[in-house]
């Protein structure tokens, strides 16, 4: 009896691995010839070369300093870091040997040209969404850059999660392949909007929160995660602006990475602005803002925002005059030659902290970052920079500058730990660079 | 080797990227109008312009000023004119002077976001820059001197 069930249960198993294996398995496809580059027609290429853009795939395929495209550079992940492949038409390092077919079944399924399945570090879960006409002139695109000979870096990723098998779990779990289905009850604009923001431009990829294994949760779309660092705020009605993001001021940060009513963009989303959307069409540009502005439920949510900025105005003059103490001394020293304002609207490039979600988020991450290292004059606003503090103040002036801020300028509750947390962000910070 | 222009000429320098903006001007470009005053961006001092809009030079390291235009007190008009300079001259508003430039540079930047600053204005944008000789009040005046003359207004401010 005991041998019987053993046995049966050997047999199970076995049936599970096979059946695994089977799920797991997918062939490899035949390696080509690297094709021409004059073989691709260049209005082909030079519309990849705008997808490519809008899907930033250089920001993470490109390592700082190294070549476009030859990959290298290094995702930190809960699971270890991971590195980017050679995405360069070299054929030995790079995807020279790629087919069209092997190109197109690497974004629409996560799977290589050799069969391996991907990490969904690489963001297939979005670029299954890509129609097909767009996935050739990506490949066009890619296949038409100078080869670079670099072999992709190892992985810090340990056991189990190194198994590439494994993935097809993860898949099963959490992957839905498929390219874009327009919703009908929706204009053509949104839809164009949501096939970028879902697909080519993945913003899901940073804006919603992920699960143990690394997975978007499905039920939280855009509902604010952590990102190297930083915090990427909620895109839903959720996002703690204090005036909620319009179509109208979502189209000016996305194309310029400013808003005159939220401020400037900091961190990898400076990135995503002036190296990626800034280079799409700017009716796109305008889809996306029409996509985010239904998503937050903005035109239920503008009421009454002339009030909430002249109230936000009205503050910006506090640290200055009547309101002594040491916390305002060191506001009106350090932030008030910028950041102060006037009148109806705030001038634009006089960012107002009292709109900023930098100090409404729950957490001071995003406060702190942009005081510890400024902003340059490429991010955010062209041509405006703030210099970084992070050699001029102690951790316990922004700690004050950060309470003395939320204090003065939002009626929620204060950050707590700020001095400890200022330092943890402190040392984070130094260590990336 | 770092390349900016400054006062509208064409600068490369070879010192660390890192660098402080204000010693680079200081010392390696030899203007000297540009003080240092506490070195942690606290006291207004050693304020430049970089792409027309003020900054603490002494918290901003060379590169981030790499390829962008920087104005110093000595470029802010070629003759010394400026009306800010104009009216800080009538109403004698320095003292010590070691302040005044960066002061100068403030106003030059505030002026062009406020073309007719009330004093709340005044001590919000200029409470970053310090005068030990409590010269505060002249630097008001000429200030709203030198705005009515940039409006263009008959009065005399």
């Amino acid at each position: 009896m005991v041998k019987r069930i053993l046995i049966g249960f050997a047999a199970l198993v076995a049936l599970g691995v096979l059946g695994f294996a089977l799920l797991a398995w997918r062939p490899a496809l035949d390696p080509i010839d690297p094709p021409a580059a004059a073989s691709f027609p260049p209005e082909l290429t030079a519309r990849g070369e705008v997808l490519a853009a809008g899907g930033y795939c250089a920001t993470c395929h490109t390592q700082k300093g190294g070549k476009p495209y030859a990959g290298g550079y290094g995702l930190p992940t809960p699971f270890g870091v991971i590195y980017s492949t050679n995405i360069t038409p070299d054929p030995d390092t790079g995807i020279g040997r790629w087919s069209e077919a092997a190109f197109a079944r690497a974004m629409h399924e996560g799977v290589a040209r050799d069969g391996s399945h991907l990490f969904p570090a690489f963001p297939f879960d979005h670029f299954t969404k890509l129609s097909g006409d767009d996935l050739e002139a990506l490949y066009a695109y890619f296949m038409t850059r100078a080869p670079v000979k670099a072999a992709p870096r190892r992985n810090t990723v340990p056991f189990p999660f190194n198994v590439r098998a494994l993935q097809a779990g993860w898949k099963l779990l959490f992957f839905k392949k498929g390219t874009y289905e327009p919703d009908a009850a929706k204009s053509v604009e949104w839809n164009r909007g949501a096939y970028l923001a879902e697909g080519l431009s993945h913003c899901g990829a940073c804006h919603t929160p992920r699960n143990l294994l690394g997975a978007e949760k499905a039920g939280d779309a855009y509902g604010g995660a952590i990102v190297e660092g930083w915090i990427a705020p909620a895109l839903t009605d959720a996002n703690p602006a204090p005036v909620s993001w319009a179509q109208n001021e979502l189209f000016s940060y996305l194309m310029s990475g400013t808003s005159v009513l939220h401020g400037t963009a900091a961190g990898s989303m400076s990135e995503v602005v002036h190296d990626g959307l800034a280079k799409l069409p700017r009716s796109d540009v305008n889809a996306i803002a029409v996509y985010f502005a239904d998503i937050d439920s903005s035109s239920t949510r503008m009421a009454g925002f002339e009030a909430t900025v002249a109230k936000a105005v009205a503050s910006s003059g506090l640290g200055s005059r009547q309101d002594y103490g040491a916390d305002a001394h060191l506001y009106l020293a350090a932030c008030g030659s910028c950041h102060y304002n006037r009148g109806a609207m705030p001038v634009a490039v006089r960012p107002e902290l009292a709109l900023n979600s930098a100090l409404t988020l729950p957490e001071p991450t995003n406060f702190v970052k942009v005081v510890l290292s400024g902003i340059g004059l490429k991010d955010g606003m062209s041509g405006v920079m703030m210099p970084g503090f992070a050699h001029a103040l102690s951790d316990s002036d922004i700690g004050r500058l950060a309470a003395y801020l939320r204090r003065t300028r939002t009626d929620l509750p204060a950050w707590t730990d700020l001095d400890a947390k200022v330092t943890a962000i402190r040392k984070e910070a130094a260590g990336s660079q | 080797m770092t390349t900016f222009q400054v006062n509208g000429r064409t600068v490369a320098v070879d010192v660390a990227p890192d660098t402080p903006l204000l010693w680079v001007l200081r010392d390696e470009i030899g203007l000297k109008g540009t003080k240092f005053g506490c070195g942690i961006g606290m006291c207004g001092a050693c304020t430049v312009h970089v792409e027309g809009r003020a900054i603490r030079s002494c918290i901003t390291p060379l590169d981030a000023v790499a390829g962008a235009t920087v104005t110093t007190i000595e470029g802010l008009d070629p003759d010394g004119q400026h009306p800010l300079q104009k009216a800080w001259i009538k109403t004698q508003a320095p003292q010590c002077g070691y302040c005044q430039s960066g002061q100068i540079m403030q106003a030059a930047s505030m002026l062009k976001d406020f073309p007719d600053p009330t004093d709340r204005d005044i001590d919000a944008v200029m409470g970053g820059s310090l005068c030990r000789c409590m010269a505060y009040i002249r630097i008001r005046k000429a200030i709203k001197i030198a705005a009515a003359e940039m409006r263009g207004d008959a009065s005399n401010g």
